[in-house]
């Protein structure tokens, strides 16, 4: 009876843990992906090699080595991970940030417009870009919360209205800019740029740029708000439970406000560090980049923790850069948004196995009673 | 002895509990029999596998000794079963004779609903078992003690010979509780068989034949009424000796604390509900307000913590006018809140009980320094220290949910906060609601030893014995008025329920 019993135990551990349930989401993800390019008559291995190849830099069908790809993954994963904070920051408020891709574009837009006109020092350039893109961002986030907060405007229906305004608002400021076409502007100067030489030298010249510092400054910062500062308290304290904080004399108006403008400064980030470390020169959008939306599906993998959206934020920056590598393995590059669509609509799993496991503690207490 | 129910080895579980194990229930045809046990003691869920409404996972019943398999309310009603549910299930703007045919309108034969014949048939019922009930009058119009006869005669009319009753007591007055009582007996009279679900001894007593105890979903025993006394009752139910008055000294009675001028509140939908409401609370006493529920009482207290906007009137704290304070600003000017929804206002049930502990003043020192980082050494140390000295039973110690706690301990998490942040005037609603006995005892005596410490308590409690017990003045609501303050020991739990059905006594103070 022994080891019996320490297995239950050890299953129902790992199935109410978060973490462990993302984990078997993601693997039934690629497991359903593998059986679908089997279906369709290719050989699943050379997805699994792409994958590798993307992650590792070696190609295993010819031997070669390149750590670019590496370089790449990583770079491809900084969106998806400050997007993914995006959403995750505004539902540990209790809310739904479907507005990270406005907040995106806007955090763009304006890192292209100091980009091109801004002040061409060296450091401070760059640095004056990115925070225009985190406030603005901010901004495009925070009048949601405030909408939210005093007139109880759903947060869902502004934020994807305000999508489609940075949209065209952005096309419309970046067709000012310097030397604009239909689709890109002038190159930005050099002192915009957030390349950095040693990344490229041990990256053999990857896109990898200080971008990646910057999103991990984000993770400090987003595990640093939520679980230990006294302003994460009060909005855990709200988004768990709106009236009780409100009872408690928690500012719960503010927390809203706040955490739609902190969600929306991630988002920011994130489009900043697009526009001026992924392109030289300034894009005059004409569809959205997905970074946004991508996000939503990030922080659902990530369960809205740090560490689990960066996890995530990963893996579908690795799935990203694989996409190139599958098709020269004859694998169709869908492929990997199937796999993203299939993590997500697995997530939902997590009520089933709720369901199941207490359909499980009530077959056990009833087999105990029974028994007596 | 005849059985009119049999229910012998019921087991019922569900995720996480046993809400019955091996209980049997036996039940002589046309007694008064009465179900008793604390609340969770698995009363309700026997008693909803007998109507049908749970399937049990093993164990047989028999309807006068027949076995029957009850799948679903429908089957309980063909067997003569009528449950008089605690929540009335009636619908407000129709009739009362068009709520107790609903779901078997009489047709004639084109198909047209013949309501006339039904109000005939409703009258003749009302009058043999003395229910005066208006057939005609439309539900939202009548007394909350006429709409429960309006579910007595819905199962009257479904031919039922057992009726179940569900908590009827809950939310009457006192005089409309001795007319149910009255009610029950003709029922018997009549040939009904009768069960009574109840944690309330002295309805018992009044007309109970015999006793089954709960407890713990488990059968302790079933009594003949007449050979037992409350307190073997009691002893039976709880699982050891209870004490019923607690023992109180003399109010140390000092200056006013908390003052309550013309106050009027609207609820969520624009109705007044708080009308020109006075009331004062002084340093030490524990001020009562006794009414039936939804007569402005929820309303009261959510204008004082600042719940609700106040329409009209002004509040003073310690002489400060707080009637348009924030939530914020009346907690740090010392307003303390025991909430009557503990899961909707006092508790966030993810957060760790040293969360919870927190949850007033954790932006301020000693948990949170100046640059506004969280002291989470601090909060569980503070935290452990109140669940020693409050005696909460949680698994985890101070990093146990919330949520995973059992009611009573989830309520003295909630009192341990608001007596720990030690404020000058606390607002409790119904503290003991849903409670057991042992955790009743404690909150109560707890609200009691704030009082001698010179804090000023306002206490709102449905249940007339807790007002009684530790008030030190009682203040009557009626719809959202006071209608009289008294001295505990001027008043009878009689003039109470009078006032609480909206009459005035003379000579009060108030």
């Amino acid at each position: 009876m022994k080891p019996a019993d320490t297995r239950e135990s050890f299953t129902s551990r790992m199935l109410s843990s978060d973490g462990a349930v993302s984990v078997l989401v993601v693997l039934l993800g690629f497991l359903v992906g593998t059986i679908l390019v089997a279906l369709v008559g290719k050989n699943p291995l050379n997805m699994y090699k792409a994958i590798f190849q993307s992650l590792s830099g070696y190609n295993i069908d010819n031997g070669k080595m390149n750590v670019r790809y590496i370089g790449e993954t990583l770079n491809y994963a900084v969106p998806f991970i400050l997007c993914g904070f995006s959403m995750a920051f505004a539902a540990r408020a209790g809310l739904f940030n479907i507005g990270g891709e406005g907040q995106y574009i806007m955090g763009l837009t304006v890192a292209q417009v100091i980009g091109l006109l801004g002040p061409n020092v060296p450091g401070l350039h760059w640095a004056l870009a990115i925070i225009g893109a985190m406030l603005i961002g901010a901004a495009w986030g925070g009048i949601v919360g405030i909408l939210k907060a005093k007139y109880e405007v759903s947060e869902v229906v502004s934020t994807i209205m305000l999508n489609y305004v940075a949209l065209y608002l952005s096309r419309i400021i970046c067709l000012q800019l310097p030397g604009a076409s239909t689709y890109k502007t002038a190159n930005f100067p050099e002192t915009a740029l957030l390349s950095n030489g040693f990344f490229q030298a041990i990256t053999n010249n990857s896109m990898l740029n200080n971008g990646f510092f910057l999103m991990g400054l984000a993770v400090v910062v987003y595990w640093f708000i939520m679980e230990k500062t006294n302003l994460g308290f009060g909005l855990r304290a709200t988004g768990f439970n709106r009236e009780a904080a409100r009872c408690s004399g928690i500012p719960v108006v503010r927390s809203i406000a706040i955490s739609m403008a902190i969600a929306g400064a991630f988002a920011g980030l994130a489009g900043g560090i697009v526009a001026l470390g992924s392109f030289r020169y300034g894009r005059v959008l004409s569809g959205m980049d997905n970074y946004g939306f991508n996000g939503i599906a990030v922080a659902l993998v990530g369960n809205n923790t740090a560490i689990g959206t960066m996890l995530a934020g990963f893996l579908f920056g690795m799935l990203k850069n694989a996409q190139a590598l599958m098709q020269g393995k004859q694998i169709p590059k869908e492929i990997t948004f199937i796999i993203q669509g299939l993590i997500v609509v697995f997530i939902a799993l997590r009520s089933a196995i709720a369901l199941y496991l207490a359909w499980r503690s009530k077959r056990q207490l009833q087999k105990e009673v029974l028994a007596k | 002895m005849e059985h009119a129910i049999e229910m012998i080895g019921i087991t019922k579980t569900f995720p996480g509990v046993v809400a019955n194990d091996k209980v049997t229930l036996q039940v002589a045809d046309n007694e008064i029999h009465a179900l008793l046990g604390e609340n969770g003691a698995g009363k309700s869920t026997l008693m909803s596998i007998l109507f049908g409404a749970y399937n049990a996972d093993s164990g047989t019943i028999r309807i006068h000794g027949k076995n029957v398999d009850i799948k679903d309310p429908n089957v309980a009603t063909e067997l003569g079963i009528g449950m008089v549910h605690q929540h009335f299930k009636l619908v407000h703007n129709y009739s009362v004779t068009e709520n107790i045919v609903l779901g078997m309108e009489p047709r004639n034969r084109f198909g047209i609903l013949n309501i006339g014949q039904a109000e005939k048939r409703v009258a003749q019922l009302s009058d043999t078992y003395g229910l005066q009930v208006d057939p005609t009058a439309l539900v939202e119009d009548i007394t909350v003690g006429a709409q429960q006869r309006v579910e007595i005669l819905k199962t009257l009319y479904r031919n039922a010979n057992i009726i179940i009753f569900d908590e009827p007591t809950a939310v009457l007055t006192p005089q409309e509780i001795d007319e149910l009582m009255q009610i029950i007996r003709r029922l018997k009279a009549e040939g009904k068989t009768i069960v009574l679900i109840t944690h309330k001894l002295k309805e018992i007593k009044a007309v109970a034949d015999r006793c089954t105890v709960l407890r713990r979903g488990k059968y302790i025993g079933t009594v003949d009424v007449e050979d037992v006394s409350e307190q073997q009752l009691a002893e039976m139910m709880v699982g050891r000796a209870v004490q019923f008055e607690i023992e109180k000294s003399p109010a140390q009675i000092g200056e006013v604390v908390l003052s309550i001028q013309n106050l009027s509140v609207a609820d969520q939908n624009g109705h007044v509900k708080v009308r020109d409401l006075s009331v004062e609370v002084h340093r030490g006493e524990i001020v009562g307000i006794a009414g039936v529920d939804g007569n402005g009482q929820t309303e009261l207290l959510y204008g004082i913590s600042g719940l609700s906007p106040v329409s009209s009137g002004t509040i003073l704290l310690n002489g400060e006018d707080i009637t348009h304070a924030t939530i914020r600003k009346r907690i740090e000017l010392g307003l303390g809140h025991i909430p009557e929804d503990r899961q909707k206002h006092g508790l966030i049930s993810d957060f760790s009980i040293s969360e919870n502990c927190v949850l007033k003043n954790y932006y301020k020192a000693p948990y949170s320094n100046a640059y506004g980082l969280l002291d989470q050494t601090k909060m569980a140390e503070d935290a452990q220290a109140l669940i020693e000295q409050f005696d909460i039973r949680a698994g985890q110690g101070s990093r146990t949910a919330a949520g995973s706690l059992s009611g009573g301990n989830q309520q003295k998490t909630i009192v341990a906060r608001e007596i720990h942040l030690s404020p000058h005037a606390m607002l409790v609603a119904q503290p003991t609601r849903g409670l057991d006995v042992g955790a009743i005892e404690y909150i109560r005596q707890r609200i009691l030893a704030e009082r001698d410490k010179g804090r000023a308590i306002l206490l709102i409690s449905f249940e007339l014995d807790e007002i009684m017990n530790l008030c030190d003045r009682i203040a009557t609501i009626s719809k959202g008025s006071i209608v009289g303050i008294f001295a505990q020991h001027e008043v009878t739990e009689r003039e109470i329920g009078m006032m609480m059905a909206g009459s005035k006594r003379d000579g009060g103070n108030g």
